[in-house]
C-alpha cells in the first residue's frame, strides 16, 4: 500500500468509512435515539435511524381505557406541551359528543396552551445552548421557565404533567391570583426575551454554527410531512390554529412567523419570534376572560357513537393528530397519535448527509426532538 | 374541490372506488389500485394533495384497513383513502414512499404494530421493537408474560 | 492563634476531633472509614442518564433556582467512567434494558443507583396493559434510593440525594467499601 494513488482510490471507494454510534445515551440526542451515522473523514455520508428505547405502547394501552382516562397518558408523550396534548384528545372526545365548550373553558385553554409554548420554547432555547457549548443560557431560560411553572403549578397542581383538560372544558377553575401573576410574569418576560436575544442570538461563534447549516427544502420539507417551526423556518405555512381554528383561536390576533431561508438559523429565528407572538395572545386575552362555567355537563361514563375523529391542534412543535376510531362501546377500539416529531425526524436525513459531523449536533439542536413522542 | 366534485374527479379515474361520508371524505380503494390513484392524487394540478399527514392501520378482527389521510395545501380540501386487506396471514399492500417521503417511516410503523407488509418498500424493518416479537396491535396478540390487565 | 485555628475547623458534620498541638497546628484523630464515606459523599458525580419526563425535572435540579451543585453534585458527566452516581430518571424499556445494564457495569465501584419516578421503582402509570415497559429497574441493577412522583418535584430530588449522602457516611452501601488493604 506504499502507492500514494492506490490510498486514494480506497479512500474514494468509501471502504475506509467507519460507522459511529450516536446515543442512545448521549447528551445532545434530546432522548434516547439511536443513530448510526457512517463517516468519511468527518463528513457524514449516511445516517440510520434505530429507534424504540422509549416505545410504552401507550396506543395499545389506550384500547384498555376508557375515554376520560386515556387523556392522562398523552402528557407523557409530548412532556413539554403536555397541555395541548391533552387539549388534542379532549377535541377529539368533544367531537365525538358533538359537544360544544363553554366560552370561559375556550379562553381558559388557549391561555395556559400560550404559557405552555412559551415554556417549551424557553426550555428548547437552553438546551439548544447547550449543545452548541454555551453553558449561561441553560441557567437564565431554566430560571424564567420556573415562572412559568409556578403558574402551572397553583392552577392545575402539577409542574409537568398536568392533566387539566378534560372532555367538556377544563377540570377545575382558575385561581384567583392567575390573572394577576400572568400579568407580572408578561412584565418581565419582554424584557427577558431581549436578554436572550443578547446571550445567544448576536454571537459570532452561534452564527456561524447555525448559518447555512442543515437547509430543508420547501418541497423536503412538505413531502417529509414536516410542520411547526421546521417548516415555517423553511417557509412553508403551516400553522394549524391559522388554517382550521379550534378552540378560542378564531378570535385572537396574531402573525405566523415565516422564513425562507431554510436553515438551522432560519428554525432559530421563527422559534425565538413565536415566544413574543405568544406573548401577544397572551396580553390580549388575559384581562378578557368570560365568565360562566368552566366545564360542560357530561355523563360520567362517555361512550361515542360509532364513527372516526380526527384532531388538529398545533404543539409546540408542530401538527398533533388525534385518530380516534371508535365502535360504540366504552373503550375506543382503535387511537393513533400522529406525532409532530415522527415527522420531522423523517427530515434528518435530508440535512445531514453530506455536511460535517459538528453539524449534525446544531441540526439536532434545532429540529427540537423530543423522543417519545416519536417512539409513544 | 367540494366533496361531490371529489367524488367525481376520482371516479373518472378508479371506477372501484366507493365513498363514505363523516369529519372528512372517506373513498375505499381497492388494494391494487391505490398506488396509481395516490400518485394521480398527488400529481394533478386540480387535486394537488401535497400533504400526507397521517398513515395507520387498524385491525378490524377478519381483515386489515390501511388509512391514509391526505390533504392539499393548495385548495385546503382533504380526503381520507382506506384500503382494506382481507388476507390476515400474509398481509401485503403497495407502498406510496415514492409519492410521498414520510410514508417511509409510517409504513414500517405500521409493518411493525400490524404486520402488513408493504410491496416495494426501500428499507422494510421492524422500527421500535425487535424482530423476534409479535405484532402487538393485533387484536389476537396475547402476552401473558409482560402484559398485567386490570 | 491555636483556638482560632481550632475553631476555624469546628464544622459539625467533619466527622473526627480536631487536637490542637502545643507547639502549633492541629491532629485529627478519626477513623479512616469515616474520612473516606464522609468525602466520597460529598462529591458524587452524576451521569447524565434520563430517558423520559423525570429528565426534565432532573434538569430543573441541575438549575439555578433548585441548585444541587450546593451538595457536591456539581460536574455532571456524560460518560459512565467517570462517573459514580446514577440517576435513572424515566422509563426504561425492554429494548433500553441492556443498555442500562451496561453502562451500570461500565461505571468504577463504588457506584450508586437513585431510582427517581414511579416508572422507575414498578412501572408506575405504564404498570397495566403495557407490552414493552420493564415493571422496574431493580429487576435490574440494585437500586440504592427510589424517589416517587410522576414525576416528583425537584425538591424531592434533592431529598434523594442528602438520604444518599447520610446513607454513605454511614457506611451503609450493599458492598463494604474496600479500601485496599
Amino acid at each position: 500500500m506504499n502507492n500514494k494513488e492506490e490510498i486514494e482510490d480506497l479512500i474514494d471507494s468509501h471502504e475506509e468509512d467507519f460507522i459511529l454510534n450516536v446515543g442512545p445515551q448521549h447528551p445532545s440526542t434530546h432522548g434516547v435515539l439511536h443513530l448510526k451515522i457512517k463517516l468519511h473523514g468527518e463528513t457524514v455520508t449516511d445516517v440510520q435511524l434505530h429507534m424504540g428505547y422509549i416505545h410504552r405502547s401507550i396506543e395499545k394501552m389506550c384500547e384498555a381505557s376508557s375515554y376520560r382516562n386515556f387523556i392522562y397518558l398523552t402528557s407523557r408523550m409530548d412532556y413539554l406541551s403536555a397541555h395541548m396534548n391533552n387539549q388534542a384528545c379532549a377535541m377529539a372526545v368533544e367531537k365525538g359528543m358533538a359537544l360544544e365548550i363553554p366560552p370561559r373553558a375556550k379562553i381558559i385553554r388557549v391561555l395556559m396552551s400560550e404559557l405552555t409554548r412559551i415554556a417549551s420554547h424557553t426550555l428548547w432555547w437552553s438546551s439548544a445552548g447547550l449543545d452548541l457549548g454555551a453553558v449561561t443560557p441553560f441557567f437564565v431560560g431554566f430560571r424564567d421557565r420556573e415562572d412559568i411553572l409556578d403558574i402551572f403549578e397553583e392552577t392545575c397542581g402539577a409542574r409537568l404533567t398536568m392533566n387539566y383538560n378534560v372532555p367538556g372544558g377544563v377540570m377545575y377553575d382558575i385561581h384567583p391570583n392567575f390573572q394577576r401573576r400572568v400579568k407580572e410574569f408578561m412584565k418581565k418576560f419582554n424584557k427577558r426575551h431581549h436578554e436572550y436575544d443578547e446571550l445567544l442570538t448576536g454571537n459570532v461563534i452561534f452564527q456561524g454554527r447555525m448559518k447555512g447549516v442543515g437547509y430543508l427544502s420547501p418541497e423536503d420539507a412538505v413531502s417529509n410531512g414536516c410542520s411547526g417551526p421546521v417548516a415555517r423556518g423553511s417557509g412553508v405555512s403551516c400553522d394549524v390554529r391559522k388554517w382550521l381554528p379550534y378552540d378560542g383561536y378564531e378570535n385572537v390576533q396574531f402573525d405566523e412567523i415565516l422564513e425562507t431561508k431554510g436553515d438551522c438559523f432560519a428554525r432559530y429565528q421563527v422559534r425565538m419570534k413565536e415566544m413574543l407572538q405568544s406573548a401577544k395572545i397572551i396580553e390580549q386575552l388575559i384581562d378578557n376572560i368570560p365568565e360562566g362555567d368552566f366545564q360542560a355537563k357530561t355523563k360520567n361514563v362517555i361512550k361515542l357513537p360509532k364513527g372516526e375523529f380526527y384532531s388538529r391542534v398545533e404543539t409546540a412543535r408542530g401538527e398533533l393528530g388525534v385518530y380516534i376510531i371508535s365502535d360504540g362501546s366504552m373503550n375506543p377500539y382503535r387511537i393513533k397519535f400522529r406525532s409532530p416529531n415522527f415527522c420531522n425526524l423523517s427530515a434528518l436525513k435530508h440535512m445531514t448527509i453530506g455536511g460535517k459531523i459538528g453539524d449534525l449536533v446544531a441540526i439536532m439542536a434545532s429540529l427540537d426532538l423530543i423522543i417519545p413522542d416519536i417512539d409513544r | 374541490m367540494t366533496n361531490e366534485e371529489l367524488k367525481n374527479f376520482i371516479t373518472a379515474h378508479t371506477h372501484e372506488v366507493t365513498f363514505e361520508e363523516s369529519q372528512f371524505l372517506n373513498a375505499f380503494v381497492p388494494s391494487e389500485k391505490i398506488h396509481s390513484l395516490a400518485k394521480y392524487l398527488r400529481e394533478n394540478s386540480f387535486a394537488g394533495f401535497d400533504y400526507l399527514f397521517c398513515l395507520s392501520g387498524v385491525d378490524w378482527k377478519d381483515h386489515f384497513m390501511v388509512v391514509y389521510h391526505l390533504t392539499s395545501r393548495k385548495f385546503r380540501h382533504s380526503i381520507v383513502l382506506k384500503v382494506k386487506i382481507a388476507d390476515r396471514n400474509n398481509p401485503t399492500v403497495d407502498t406510496v414512499c415514492d409519492i410521498w417521503k414520510v410514508a417511509e417511516l409510517m409504513e414500517r410503523e405500521v409493518y411493525d404494530l400490524f404486520g402488513v407488509k408493504f410491496n416495494n418498500h426501500p428499507d422494510l424493518r421492524r422500527l421500535f421493537l425487535d424482530d423476534t416479537w409479535g405484532f402487538p396491535l393485533r387484536k389476537d396478540y396475547k402476552d401473558d408474560i409482560t402484559i398485567v390487565s386490570l | 492563634m491555636d483556638t482560632k485555628a481550632a475553631t476555624k475547623f469546628d464544622i459539625k458534620s467533619f466527622p473526627g476531633k480536631l487536637q490542637p498541638l502545643p507547639g502549633g497546628g492541629n491532629i485529627v484523630t478519626t477513623s479512616i472509614d469515616k474520612i473516606v464515606n464522609w468525602s466520597r459523599s460529598n462529591s458524587l458525580w452524576p451521569l447524565v442518564f434520563g430517558t423520559s419526563c423525570c429528565a426534565i425535572e432532573m434538569m430543573s435540579a441541575a438549575s439555578a433556582k433548585y441548585d444541587w451543585s450546593r451538595f457536591g453534585f456539581e460536574v455532571a458527566r456524560a460518560s459512565p467512567r467517570q462517573a459514580d452516581l446514577i440517576i435513572c430518571a424515566g422509563t426504561i424499556v425492554y429494548k433500553m434494558a441492556p443498555v442500562l445494564k451496561r453502562l451500570y457495569d461500565q461505571m468504577p465501584d463504588p457506584k450508586y443507583v437513585i431510582a427517581m419516578g414511579a416508572c422507575t421503582i414498578t412501572g408506575g402509570p405504564f404498570f397495566y396493559n403495557s407490552y414493552s415497559v420493564l415493571k422496574g429497574i431493580d429487576h435490574l441493577i440494585p437500586v440504592d434510593v427510589y424517589i416517587a412522583g410522576c414525576p416528583p418535584r425537584p425538591e424531592a430530588l434533592l431529598h434523594a440525594l442528602i438520604s444518599l449522602q447520610n446513607k454513605i457516611k454511614e457506611g451503609g452501601p450493599r458492598e463494604k467499601i474496600n479500601i485496599g488493604f
